[in-house]
C-alpha cells in the first residue's frame, strides 16, 4: 500500500483533543512525512476527498446534520477511531441527555427556532461502528501518537484500560483519599493521565472516563462512609464522561438527595 | 460559485480552514457594491450557561475550560475571577504571579500556534505549516520550539497543557517549587530570542490595505499589560468595572450564526484581542517589547490595519516571554498553595485577556455557592460583527479579484481575528455571493 491517507474530523467539541496533534510540536513534521494529512481543516486548507485510510474523530452528534455526516464518514473511512471524551462519551454537554433540552436552549438563545440540534448529545459508536476509541478530556497526545504508529504497522495500540489509581500508586503518590480524606475517582477511571490531579494533591475527577470492570458503587459507599456528601459524588460522576455507563447509573442513584 | 452574466457575484467558503471550530463565510456583490457579508456558525451549541446551573461555583473553572481547547486558561481565569468576586476572595502576591504566567503560556501557544501555523499561511500563499515548513524550515522550526516552550510553562505549572488540572478557586492545588519552573528558563531565553525572529519575519510579510476606524476594547490597568486585572476601557472613552459590562454591552441573535453578536449598546460593533490591547496599553509592554513594536513599525495608526494584527501578536510573544522569565525569577513559593473562600450568596463578575480578546464571565451564586445563572461572552463573539464589516470594506477588492484570490483574500481576512467559533458558540463557513 502507498502512504495512507489521514482525515481529522470535528464534530460537537472544545476543538482540544485534535489541537493535541498540532500540540506534538517534535513530531507534527514527522507524522506528515510519513502519512499524507488530506482532511484536516483545522491545520489545513488542501482537502482532498475520500477515501481516507484512517478517519479521526473528535466530538460528539448533537444536530441532525451531524447524525448523517457521521454516516458519510464511516462510507469514505478505511477505519475510524475516536478522539477524546466527547466522541467515545457525548462529553459534557451530553448532560442534557438527563434535562429539559429545550429549557437549556430558551436560557441561552432569544431565538432557539433558529437553530437546529438534537436533544441528546451521543458518543460517536452510538451511531457507526468504530476500530478503536482514545480516552481523555482532553486526549494524552503521547497515547495519540502510539495510535496513530500502530495504525500505520497494522496493530492494535498498546494502550491499556485498567484504573488511574494503578497508575497513581506506579508514580508513587501518597493516596488522597485514605490521607487526606478527599473525593478520588482514581479507582474507577480509566487510564492514561498518568494520574496527574493526585500528583498535584487533588482528587481524580474522571476525565479518561471508567475503566474497564470500574465499580463506582463500591468507590462510593467507601467515599460516603468517609463523609462526602451525596451532592458532591452527583456532581463528580456527572461531569466529563456523565453518559458514560458505570458513572451514570451510580450517579442516578444520588441525585437530587441531600 | 461567480454568475457574471447578470452581473451579480456571490463568493462562498462553504467550510472555513485554519479556524478552530466550524464556520462558513457568504458575501453577496453586486458589482463592487455589498449586498450581503455572513459569518455563518454552524457549530453546534452545547449551551454551557444551562449546564452551569446547579454546579459548584467552585467546578466552573474546569466546566468552562471546556468551551475551548485552545484557550483553556482563559476561561480558567475569568472564572476564577468572576466567583472570587462574588466570595470576597483576592488573590495576590505569589499566587497572582503564578496565575499571570499560567496565562503567559496560553499567550504564547496560543499565539505563535495562530502566527505560524493558521495566519503565516494566509501570506505565503501556503495551504498549511507542514507546507510552509518546506520553503521556510527554520523559521517553521523555530516556532515549534516556541509554542512548545509556551506548552512547558502551561504544562509545568498546570499539569498538562490542554485543560490544565491544577487551576482552582483562590490559587492553585499545589504551588510550583521554585526548581520546576527555573529548570524552564534556558529555553524560555532561547525562545525569546527566536521570538524577535518569528516578528521580523513576519513583517516581511505583505499587507493589504485596510484602515478601520473602529471602537477598540480591552482591558487596562495602571501597572501593567492587561491579563487577569483591570478596567474594561475603549479607544472612545469607556471605562468601567467588570461588574457593569452588561449596562454598556448587548448580545444579539442572528438568525445565520449559533454565536451571539456582543455591541457597545448605542454605539455598536467594536474590536477586542491584540489590536485593541495594543492600542490602549502599548506603553505598559516591557522595554523589549516597545522596541520590538517600534522595529516593526506598529502605532496606534498603523495597528488599525487588522492584516497588521499578526505583528502585534508577535509582539506580545515577546512580552509574553518576558514577563515569564520574570515572574520566575523573582518566584518565591506562596505560604499557601490557595486561599480558602468561604460559600455566600452573592454575583460576581470579571474580564481577562484571552489571547483572542476579552473574555467576560459572570455568576450569580446561592448561600452554599451554587451556581443560579452564569453568562458568558466569548471573544470571537464580540468580533463578529467587525469581521463581517471588514468583509464589507475589502469587498471592492474582492470584486476585482479572480474567484480563488478572492476567497483566499475573505479567508485571510477572517484569519486575521484568530477566531475560534468552539468558543464562540454560544462561531464560521465562507460564501461570496456576487449578485
Amino acid at each position: 500500500m502507498g502512504r495512507a491517507r489521514l482525515a481529522v474530523w470535528k464534530f460537537a467539541s472544545c476543538d482540544g483533543c485534535q489541537l493535541s496533534l498540532l500540540d506534538c510540536e517534535d513530531e507534527l513534521l514527522d507524522i506528515a512525512g510519513a502519512v499524507d494529512i488530506v482532511h484536516f481543516l483545522e491545520a489545513s486548507s488542501h482537502v482532498e476527498p475520500g477515501p481516507y485510510d484512517l478517519s479521526i474523530v473528535e466530538g460528539s452528534v448533537t444536530t441532525p446534520k451531524d447524525a448523517a455526516r457521521i454516516q458519510h464518514v464511516r462510507e469514505v473511512s478505511k477505519a475510524v477511531v475516536t478522539i477524546g471524551a466527547c466522541a467515545t462519551a457525548g462529553g459534557i454537554q451530553a448532560l442534557r441527555n438527563f434535562a429539559d433540552h429545550a429549557e437549556m436552549m430558551r436560557a441561552v438563545y432569544a431565538n432557539p427556532q433558529y437553530i437546529e440540534t438534537l436533544a441528546t448529545s451521543t458518543p460517536i459508536a452510538a451511531h457507526i461502528p468504530v476500530e478503536f476509541e482514545l480516552r481523555g478530556c482532553p486526549i494524552d497526545k503521547g497515547q495519540l501518537l502510539q495510535l496513530i504508529g500502530a495504525f500505520l504497522l497494522g496493530r492494535k495500540p498498546p494502550i491499556r484500560s485498567h484504573s488511574t489509581c494503578m497508575e497513581c500508586k506506579a508514580r508513587g503518590n501518597v493516596c488522597v483519599t485514605v490521607a487526606h480524606g478527599t473525593p478520588c475517582l482514581g479507582p474507577v477511571t480509566h487510564a492514561g493521565c498518568g494520574a496527574l490531579c493526585p500528583t498535584y494533591h487533588r482528587g481524580c475527577y474522571g476525565c479518561f472516563g471508567p475503566s474497564d470492570a470500574a465499580r463506582p458503587d463500591a468507590l462510593v459507599k467507601d467515599l460516603l462512609e468517609r463523609g462526602v456528601e451525596r451532592p458532591e459524588l452527583y456532581r463528580l460522576l456527572s461531569n466529563f464522561n456523565a453518559a458514560a455507563e458505570p458513572f451514570r447509573t451510580e450517579a442516578e442513584r444520588h441525585d437530587g438527595q441531600d | 460559485m461567480t454568475d457574471r452574466t447578470s452581473g451579480t457575484r456571490m463568493i462562498t467558503v462553504g467550510e472555513l480552514a485554519r479556524v478552530e471550530g466550524e464556520g462558513a463565510l457568504m458575501i453577496q456583490l453586486e458589482g463592487e457594491r455589498v449586498v450581503d457579508v455572513q459569518l455563518r456558525i454552524f457549530e453546534p451549541p452545547r449551551l454551557f450557561e444551562s449546564m452551569l446551573r446547579g454546579r459548584a461555583a467552585a467546578e466552573a473553572p474546569d466546566i468552562t475550560s471546556r468551551i475551548c481547547g485552545i484557550c483553556p486558561v482563559a476561561y480558567q481565569m475569568s472564572a476564577c475571577h468572576a466567583i472570587e468576586r462574588a466570595l470576597g476572595v483576592r488573590c495576590d502576591g505569589a499566587l497572582r504571579e503564578l496565575r499571570r504566567l499560567l496565562y503567559c503560556g496560553e499567550w504564547i501557544e496560543s499565539h505563535v500556534l495562530h502566527m505560524t501555523m493558521l495566519h503565516a499561511p494566509d501570506f505565503l500563499g501556503a495551504p498549511d505549516v507542514m507546507t510552509l515548513s518546506e520553503k521556510h524550515p527554520e523559521q517553521v522550526h523555530a516556532a515549534l520550539q516556541m509554542k512548545k516552550t509556551g506548552n512547558a510553562i502551561v504544562t509545568a505549572l498546570g499539569g498538562r497543557e490542554i485543560h490544565p488540572i491544577n487551576v482552582r478557586l483562590g490559587g492553585f492545588y499545589r504551588a510550583p517549587r521554585r526548581h520546576e519552573l527555573s529548570a524552564l528558563l534556558p529555553d524560555l531565553e532561547a525562545a525569546r530570542d527566536a521570538a524577535e525572529g518569528l516578528l521580523d519575519w513576519c513583517a516581511t510579510f505583505e499587507f493589504p490595505d485596510l484602515d478601520r476606524d473602529a471602537e477598540y476594547v480591552a482591558l487596562q490597568h495602571p501597572d501593567e499589560y492587561p491579563m487577569n486585572e483591570g478596567r474594561i476601557a475603549s479607544t472612545s472613552g469607556l471605562d468601567i468595572d467588570a461588574l457593569d459590562w452588561e449596562e454598556h454591552f448587548i448580545e444579539e441573535q442572528v438568525p445565520h450564526s449559533t454565536a451571539l453578536h456582543a455591541k457597545i449598546i448605542e454605539r455598536g460593533p467594536y474590536i477586542c484581542g491584540p489590536q485593541a490591547r495594543f492600542a490602549l496599553n502599548a506603553e505598559r509592554l516591557s522595554p523589549r517589547a516597545r522596541q520590538a513594536a517600534a522595529r516593526v513599525g506598529l502605532t496606534p495608526q498603523t495597528v488599525k490595519n487588522p492584516f497588521r494584527s499578526i505583528l502585534v501578536r508577535g509582539v506580545e510573544v515577546i512580552y509574553a516571554f518576558d514577563e515569564a522569565i520574570r515572574i520566575i525569577e523573582s518566584y518565591q513559593p506562596p505560604a499557601v498553595s490557595a486561599i480558602e473562600a468561604k460559600p455566600q450568596a452573592g454575583r460576581g463578575a470579571a474580564a481577562t485577556e484571552a489571547p483572542r480578546g476579552l473574555l467576560y464571565h459572570r455568576y450569580d451564586l446561592d448561600a452554599a455557592a451554587n451556581i443560579l445563572e452564569a453568562k458568558i461572552v466569548p471573544p470571537t463573539s464580540q468580533n463578529q460583527c467587525s469581521i463581517e464589516d471588514d468583509l464589507r470594506a475589502i469587498a471592492p477588492a474582492l470584486a476585482a479579484l479572480p474567484h480563488a484570490a478572492a476567497r483566499a483574500r475573505a479567508e485571510h481576512a477572517i484569519r486575521n481575528y484568530d477566531p475560534c467559533i468552539s468558543c464562540a458558540t454560544h462561531f464560521l463557513k465562507l460564501t461570496i455571493e456576487r449578485a
